[in-house]
């Protein structure tokens, strides 16, 4: 019988003593240190950027003057390229997590195989993944790397398994007895899945697809590889154009030898950590919300 | 037995039909397209990786590359010994570690035993904002806050642009909610009868935590530690940005040094010629990134597994 029992069992003078009180104070500190970060690094990069919140930053092309630079295309190069990349990635990744948790048969090698080998290559240094782009570019016979299509490529091999993972725990967390319930009722497999278990894990599957999504955003070193550092005054208008993306755009202005240059990375930045760190609440707040414990 | 047995140990049945119509077979055999898809990554990656690397090392002995200690392929005579670029991977990453395991996994102790349920639903989510920061503002903290303000204006430090230590410590803080989110899933997974019986026997928290829960936990403590390494190994735009990129083996963190990593942004960054003796280094050097965090990450797999297997 495991009936869940409020755990008050542990005597409270026992705590009282010099070493749990250490210990405690330590598992604070941990916690703490891990704020603090958060928050200098927040505040130093605002401060940094001070006097480049201004609408240049997002209206203006990049330009060698640093006073008149801005981000423009970065911006826009970051929207398209994600957007390809989440219609790539988001319904291959929910297929790959529907069939690994509802259908495949544990019993089978290959099914062990497939599960082992996702759970490898969400551990894959993200930089190699520019490495496999560059061959795929290749053998589709694309002479210029730097193509929107071929960011789109990296970047959704990136996170596909990120998207498999975090949906498999979602559909897993959808008890038995929905399953079993539809199927009694005479409902086919399929039709279990689509009209049962995957809208009970709807909330789950939205939390990893939103911090699959804003890992992408975030992620520059794959483009690095494909020679997303270029200098681009135009808006990207096809999956050929050219492009570049908001953290290309920070990391090239981060090495620029003036120092003006530094302060509009910074403001950059600010941009950026807003864009990401509210798209991480909308994520967390799905999560708390919505998901219900069954 | 009786049939109230009976309906708690249901037998191994399924309620699926046996015979599949042909929409649903067509409908299976897609989605295991999409998951068998990822096997197709894989072999793709290290197609990739290969191909230019085998004519790579047509040119350049395996031994000459493993163990050479000079890194310089960009000179006249070229040398391609690798160990530099290992020797600075190490640096930065057992500096990271130095800074996430300690942190890291406080954080999870506290979470995981400690906080009450509602404190824990409040702290969790800001530690998990650190994983949501992009690596480029990382390294951008890395230059300009942690080295020139905190090394140089601070501490005095002699310090030039770059540092290994500076690198390292931002990377350290990057990890610290891999390394605590894996290891609170293990700590909490540790059944709650095995706390009962440590206080039971007149344990306090503490030692319930230390000497109980936390050698329960341990095998996947240690996944989330090995995965904090894959992490900080792979890791390229912090170090990148603030590690330099000049091959260096150091004995002093505060000088700069180039990491694997490193060395392929940066050459990335070059105007190496396709099919060049140049270009296919990269692709060398992504080759042994990848066995290194190959290995790596098929220990954290199975030492995961181990612990979900025992509770």
């Amino acid at each position: 019988m495991s009936i869940t029992t409020p755990w008050t069992i542990e005597g409270k003078n026992h705590e009282r003593n010099f070493k749990s009180i250490m210990f405690l104070g330590l598992l604070w500190l941990s916690l703490f240190v891990a704020f603090l970060f958060l928050l200098i690094l927040l505040v130093t990069t605002a401060l940094n950027g001070v006097g480049r919140y201004d609408l240049r930053l997002f209206t203006a092309y990049n330009n060698t003057t640093p006073t008149d630079a801005g981000a423009r295309a970065a911006i826009l190069g970051s929207l398209f390229v994600v957007t390809v990349t989440a219609l790539m990635a988001i319904p291959m990744g929910i297929a790959a997590a529907v069939y690994l948790e509802e259908f495949a048969d544990r019993t089978k090698w290959y099914n062990n195989f497939i599960e082992l080998n996702i759970q490898n290559l969400a551990a894959v240094p993200a930089i190699l993944y520019g490495m496999l782009t560059l061959g795929v570019l290749t053998l589709m016979g694309l002479k210029n790397k730097n193509v929107v299509i071929g960011g789109s490529i990296a970047l959704a091999l990136l996170i596909l398994p990120v998207v498999i993972l975090t949906t498999r725990e979602a559909l897993r967390a959808v008890p038995q007895e929905i399953r079993d319930g539809s199927l009694a009722l005479g409902a086919t497999e399929v039709q279990t899945v689509t009209k049962q278990t995957l809208p009970a894990a709807v909330p789950g599957i939205a939390t990893g697809t939103i911090l699959a999504v804003s890992r992408a955003i975030g992620e520059a070193a794959p483009l690095l590889l494909l020679g997303a550092l270029v200098f681009i005054t135009y808006d990207p208008n096809g999956l050929l154009a050219g492009f570049t993306t908001m953290p290309i755009q920070i990391f090239s202005w981060t090495s620029a030898a003036q120092a003006e240059f530094k302060q509009i990375a910074a403001a950059m930045s600010m941009v950026l950590l807003v864009i990401l760190l509210s798209m991480n609440g909308v994520a967390i707040y799905i999560r708390n919300k919505f998901a219900k414990r069954w | 037995m009786s049939e109230v047995t009976g309906s708690v140990n249901a037998p191994e049945f399924s309620l699926a039909s046996s015979s599949l119509r042909v929409g649903e077979r067509a409908i299976r055999a897609t989605l295991f397209m999409a998951a068998a898809f990822s096997v197709l990554i894989t072999v793709g990656i290290v197609w990739s990786l290969l191909v230019p690397a085998i004519e790579f090392f047509r040119q350049v002995s395996i031994i000459e590359f493993l163990t050479g200690t000079r890194w310089a392929p960009r000179f006249k005579p070229a040398s391609f010994g690798v160990v530099p670029l290992i020797v600075g991977t190490l640096w930065t990453t057992a500096i990271a570690l130095l800074v996430a395991v300690p942190f890291g996994l406080g954080s999870a102790v506290y979470l995981s035993e400690y906080a009450s349920e509602k404190n824990r639903r409040r702290l969790k989510p800001i530690v998990e904002l650190l994983a949501g920061i992009p690596t480029v503002v990382y390294g951008f903290f890395a230059i300009e806050f942690v080295t020139r303000v905190v090394f140089k204006e601070w501490f005095g430090f002699t310090v030039g642009t770059f540092s290994v230590l500076s690198a390292g410590l931002v990377m350290g803080i990057m990890i610290i909610p891999t390394v605590a989110s894996l290891s609170e899933d293990a700590l909490s997974a540790v059944p709650l009868a095995m706390r009962q019986g440590s206080f039971a026997l007149g344990a306090n928290k503490m030692q319930t935590t230390l000497r109980v829960v936390f050698p329960a936990a341990f095998s996947g403590i240690a996944a989330a530690v090995v995965l904090g390494i894959s992490r900080a190994i792979g890791e390229t735009m912090i170090v990148a940005l603030a590690a330099g990129n000049k091959p260096n083996i150091s004995s002093n963190p505060l000088e700069g040094a180039q990491t694997m990593t490193g060395f392929i942004a940066n050459a990335a960054l070059g105007d190496s010629r396709v099919g060049s003796l140049e270009y296919d280094t990269l692709f060398a050097v992504g080759l042994l990134l990848f066995m290194i965090t190959l290995i790596i990450n098929f220990i954290s797999i199975r030492l995961v597994r181990r612990y979900r297997e025992a509770y």
